[in-house]
C-alpha cells in the first residue's frame, strides 16, 4: 500500500497553516504533560480531585461488575481443588482436628491474657473501624499497585487511613473522593510499613516489590534473622497502622533482605476495612498518675 | 423491504464519523475499570493500542494533538501519574507522521513494527514517569506487559477495521 498522500498540504496556505498549528499544539501539550509529571514528583497526590473525578464515573460500573464477578479471581484455585478433593479432604480433617485443640488452648490464653491486662489497668482501645467497602478496581495497566475502594468521604474514609481485610493488611488510603478512594497496596514499592517477626519481637521493614511481592529488611542491619515460613505483623511503631495485623509470609532469602507474600490478596478478599489512623499514645489513659509519682522520685536516684 | 444494515451511498452521520474512533479508544483506555485487582501490571493499554490502529489504518483521521485529550482521560483511568499518557501518546504520533514522511511504502508488517515500536516506548516511558513520582521497578517488571500488548496489535487494528467498515458506511 502506498504512503496516503494526506499529510500534505500542497500549496494551500491555510492548510500548511494548519498542519503546522496542530504540531505546535502538539509539541506544547506533550510538554505540559512533562511538567505535570515534574509537579508530580514533588506533589504526588496533587492531581486527587481530577483521578477522584474519574473514579466516581466509572464506580457504578467497576461496583456492579465486581458484584457480578466477586468469584472470578479463583476460578483457578477452584478448578485445582475440585481435582484434589479426595487427598485435601482427608487433609483438612487433620488439620481441623488439631486445629480445634489450639483454638482451645488460644480462648483460654485470651481469658488469661484479659485478666493480666485488668491487673496491669490497660484498657483495651477500640477497633477503630470506620467502614467495610469492596475494592472495585485497580491500575492493572501501570507499574503502579493502586485499587480503588467503593467508600470515600462521606463513609468517613479519609486519606492516610490503612486499610486491612480479615487475612491481613491491604494498604493505606492515599486520595478520598467523596464516594471512592484510592488505595495504595502493600505491594507497591512507596508503601512502607513497620513489621515484627510474629514470634518474637524482631523489628523490619516491609516494602512493596511492585511485582506482588514484599521485600522484608530487618532493622538491625549486618544478618538476616529470617527464615522462610517467618509470619510478619505490624508492630505499630510509628503510628498509623495498629500492631499485630498480619502482613505477610516470608517465602525466600536472599543476603540480606527476605523476599515476602502478602497474607491478604487483594484480588480474593471479599471486603475489606477502614481503619482509623492508630496513635501509639492513646492505649495508655491511666499513665498520668505512674508519672506523677514518677517525677518527686527522679531527684532522689542520683 | 430493504432490510437494514451497511449498504453502499448511504451518507453516514457527521457523529458517527467523528466520534466513532474518539469513543473507542476513550472505553480502551476505560478498561483499568474492570474489576480486576491486578498484583502486577497485567492488562495491555488498549487504549494505546485502538490510537495506534485508528492512527495507522486512517491518517487523515486526526492531528497529532488528539493525543493530547485521549492521554489526558487515559491518565485520569490508568493510575499513572497525570501529564504521562499526554506527553507519550503525543510524541508517539508525532513521531508516526515523520515516520510516514520517510516510508514510501507501507503494509502490514510494517505498521506492525510502528505499532510495536510504540507500545514499547510508552510502555517503558510509562514506568519510567512511575518511577519518577515514587513507584518502583524494573523493565522486568512491564516486559510481559510488551510482550501480548504487541501481540495483541494486529487483533485490535482487526476489530478497528472491521468498525471503520461500519463506520463509513450508513
Amino acid at each position: 500500500m502506498a504512503r496516503p498522500p494526506s499529510r500534505r498540504p500542497g500549496y494551500d496556505r491555510k492548510a500548511q497553516y494548519g498542519l503546522f498549528a496542530g504540531y505546535v499544539v502538539a509539541v506544547s501539550g506533550a510538554a505540559v504533560g512533562l511538567l505535570l509529571i515534574v509537579v508530580a514528583m514533588f506533589d504526588p497526590t496533587g492531581f486527587a480531585a481530577i483521578r477522584s473525578t474519574a473514579g466516581e464515573i466509572t464506580r457504578p460500573i467497576s461496583a456492579t461488575m465486581r458484584q457480578l464477578v466477586s468469584g472470578v479471581g479463583t476460578v483457578d484455585e477452584q478448578i485445582v481443588a475440585y481435582f484434589r478433593a479426595g487427598s485435601q479432604n482427608v487433609g483438612l480433617r487433620r488439620q481441623v482436628d488439631a486445629n480445634r485443640t489450639r483454638l482451645i488452648e488460644a480462648a483460654a490464653i485470651e481469658q488469661e491474657n484479659l485478666r493480666l491486662k485488668k491487673l496491669l489497668k490497660l484498657v483495651e482501645d477500640e477497633d477503630g473501624e470506620v467502614v467495610a467497602a469492596r475494592l472495585i478496581s485497580s491500575s492493572s495497566s501501570s507499574s503502579r499497585r493502586m485499587a480503588r475502594l467503593n467508600a470515600g468521604k462521606s463513609q468517613g474514609a479519609y486519606a492516610g487511613m490503612p486499610v486491612r481485610a480479615p487475612e491481613g493488611l491491604i494498604g493505606r488510603i492515599q486520595t478520598a473522593g467523596p464516594n471512592t478512594a484510592e488505595v495504595l497496596l502493600l505491594t507497591d514499592s512507596q508503601s512502607i510499613v513497620p513489621v515484627r517477626r510474629a514470634k518474637d519481637n524482631i523489628a523490619a521493614i516491609c516494602t512493596g516489590l511492585d511485582d506482588g511481592s514484599l521485600e522484608i529488611r530487618s532493622l538491625n542491619a549486618g544478618n538476616n534473622p529470617f527464615k522462610p515460613g517467618d509470619i510478619m505483623v505490624t508492630s505499630g511503631t510509628g503510628g498509623l497502622y495498629r500492631p499485630n495485623i498480619p502482613v505477610a509470609i516470608i517465602v525466600r532469602v536472599e543476603g540480606d533482605k527476605s523476599i515476602a507474600a502478602p497474607l491478604a490478596n487483594p484480588a480474593r478478599v471479599e471486603a475489606v476495612i477502614v481503619q482509623r489512623p492508630f496513635e501509639a499514645t492513646v492505649t495508655r489513659p491511666a499513665a498520668p498518675a505512674p508519672a506523677d509519682e514518677a517525677a518527686p522520685a527522679a531527684p532522689v536516684a542520683p | 423491504m430493504i432490510p437494514e444494515g451497511p449498504r453502499l451511498g448511504g451518507n453516514p452521520s457527521r457523529f458517527r464519523l467523528k466520534a466513532t474512533p474518539l469513543i473507542t479508544v476513550m472505553l480502551g483506555s476505560m478498561l483499568t475499570a474492570l474489576p480486576i485487582i491486578a498484583q502486577s501490571p497485567v492488562l495491555p493499554p488498549v487504549g494505546l493500542l485502538l490510537l495506534l490502529s485508528w492512527r495507522l489504518l486512517r491518517p487523515e483521521l486526526w492531528p497529532a494533538w488528539i493525543a493530547l485529550p485521549l492521554g489526558f482521560f487515559d491518565d485520569m483511568m490508568s493510575g499513572q501519574p497525570l501529564g504521562s499518557a499526554m506527553c507519550l501518546w503525543t510524541l508517539t504520533m508525532i513521531a508516526i507522521d515523520f515516520s510516514e514522511r520517510r516510508l514510501i511504502w507501507r503494509d502490514y508488517w510494517q505498521d506492525w513494527l510502528i505499532a510495536g515500536i510504540a507500545v514499547i516506548f510508552c510502555i517503558s516511558g510509562g514506568l519510567w514517569f512511575a518511577r519518577l513520582t515514587g513507584g518502583g521497578g524494573t523493565i522486568a517488571l512491564v516486559a510481559p506487559q510488551i510482550l501480548w500488548s504487541v501481540l495483541l496489535y494486529p487483533f485490535v487494528a482487526r476489530q478497528c477495521a472491521w468498525l471503520d467498515r461500519w463506520r463509513i458506511m450508513a
